[in-house]
């Protein structure tokens, strides 16, 4: 199973991901994303646009590593890694 | 006369409560998130604001209880196959001669909500959203679902059908510089007018491209942009490439419109069949972004005149509303009670509004003046609000 951390600012959205450890198959971060889409729907509309690429400053790690397929989010997370959600530094 | 006023903040909503004659703000909502407009469903009292979120995308918000609670909704979007022709960002590294000769395609994403507007009494749950970059979506459901409207995005001065397949005309709707913070520079609606005595016409208002009508219900739509004027390409008598800051339609008299354009004050007594350039620059009415206009006299409005265009605040450090009873023919500003010295505002497109007697605006400084007798005295109802965006009465 993998793990996904997120950014504190989308429980605001979702509060039924909080204060709870999400964990899910491995797989493509496309089909993570579906699932804590299950889990809270609507949440795949923050992170992503209607064409389903990443949103312009929303930052998705995988352990260390920025994800390479921000358009088809093709890439693939083992068992027991982390995928970690962030909003960019941005705004005022 | 109405007895709430909403305000879209860069840092949320505020709704004002009229009590007992005064105008009072309740504890801001949406807390930190930019609400780019938010108005009152007349219809059915729902209130309505549209989130501007930097991360997460445009939003529809809904509150059906006056405002206690609010429901995010995700609704609009662009359709698989709805693209449109790029347009390039003017920034300092942009090479005219770089683009190809030919047209290229970017698959449409909601970059912003820029407008929402109620259809009319007939038409309970019809609702009109305009977005950047150019789309107008439709809803009959009271917002649950939306659709977009297709006949105006494949508009031939769009380059035509594009979820057919390329350009079949020129593409004459340019960006909005309302567009760059979404790293692109693509054309927006702000202004959509449904003829309250004919659901099935309506306007809408590009920047940058001019207004379309339709009188079939949005099945075809038609440029009505005669008579209008500009001073930013050769040809100022262009059908396209206008940039109306704001269009605006007398409830009463609904073939008088007004729009405050980036060249000026222009006004409309057939429909928008043909425009006249009503400006007066020696009074200072001439550059601006809001424009209303009375309910029932379709020759009286108002407008913040501001110092054109390189400026784009307060004219010599001093705001003044001019207001008009004669169609633009002659123009009278007042200040009574508005800031006279080291006032740098600048009032947006979205942020005047009337209601019966009462005029109220706010500034991109976070002022909020209101007037209740048609614009001559004005009382400030705030100075330490955010930017605003949007003022609209309830």
């Amino acid at each position: 199973m993998a793990t996904v951390e997120m950014t504190p600012h989308l429980y605001r959205f979702f509060p039924q991901l909080e204060n709870r450890p999400i964990t899910v198959p491995a797989s493509s971060v496309a089909e993570i994303l579906q699932a804590i889409n299950d889990i809270a729907p609507g949440f795949t509309d923050y992170v992503l646009d209607e064409r389903g690429a990443l949103r312009r400053h929303v930052k998705l790690c995988i352990n260390e590593t920025i994800v390479i397929d921000r358009k088809k989010l093709s890439d693939y997370v083992q068992d027991h890694e982390t995928v970690y959600i962030f909003q960019a530094l941005t705004g005022g | 006369m109405s007895n709430i006023i909403l305000l879209g903040t860069r840092k949320g909503t505020v709704i004002f409560d009229r009590i007992n004659g005064d105008w009072r703000p309740r504890p801001i909502t949406h807390e930190g998130i930019p609400i780019c407009y938010a108005a009152r469903d007349p219809r059915d009292g729902t209130l309505w604001a549209s989130l501007d979120h930097g991360h997460w995308g445009a939003k529809l918000s809904r509150s059906r209880d006056e405002g206690v609670t609010w429901e995010d909704m995700t609704s609009i979007k662009y359709p698989e196959g709805a693209r449109y022709i790029v347009n390039y960002l003017p920034t300092p590294d942009f090479d005219p001669e770089a683009p190809s000769a030919q047209a290229q395609y970017a698959d449409a994403i909601v970059y912003k909500i820029w407008n929402i507007t109620f259809g009319t009494a007939e038409q309970p749950g019809r609702l009109y959203a305009g977005t950047i970059p150019g789309g107008l979506f439709v809803s009959d459901d009271g917002g649950d679902s939306w659709e977009l409207n297709r006949p105006l995005w494949n508009h031939e001065s769009r380059g035509g059908d594009l979820f057919a397949g390329d350009a079949t005309s020129e593409n004459h709707w340019y960006g909005t510089p309302a567009s760059i913070d979404y790293g692109v520079f693509e054309p927006g609606i702000h202004s959509i007018i449904v003829d309250p005595y004919n659901a099935d016409h309506m306007y809408v208002a590009v920047s940058t491209a001019g207004v379309l009508e339709t009188t079939d219900g949005g099945q075809t739509w038609q440029g009505r942009n005669r008579g209008m004027l500009m001073d930013y390409l050769p040809n100022p008598l262009a059908d396209w490439g206008h940039d109306p800051h704001f269009v605006t339609c007398c409830p009463g008299q609904s073939a008088h419109l007004w729009q405050q354009n980036h060249c000026g004050v222009f006004y409309s007594d057939d429909g928008a069949q043909n425009w006249k350039k009503v400006s007066m620059p020696d009074a200072g009415v001439h550059f601006g972004f809001p424009i209303a206009v009375d309910e029932d006299d379709g020759r009286t409005a108002w407008v913040i005149p501001a110092q054109a265009d390189s400026e784009r605040m307060a004219i010599d450090g001093g705001l003044c509303v001019a207001r008009t009873t004669d169609g633009g023919q002659s123009w009278q500003t007042f200040r009574n009670g508005l800031p006279q010295d080291n006032a740098y505002d600048i009032v947006l497109r979205h942020s005047l509004d009337i209601s019966g007697d009462c005029l109220c605006f706010g500034s991109s400084t976070g002022n909020v003046y209101l007037s209740e007798d048609r614009g001559e005295n004005w009382q400030c109802l705030g100075n330490n609000f955010p930017p605003i965006y949007s003022v609209r009465f309830g």
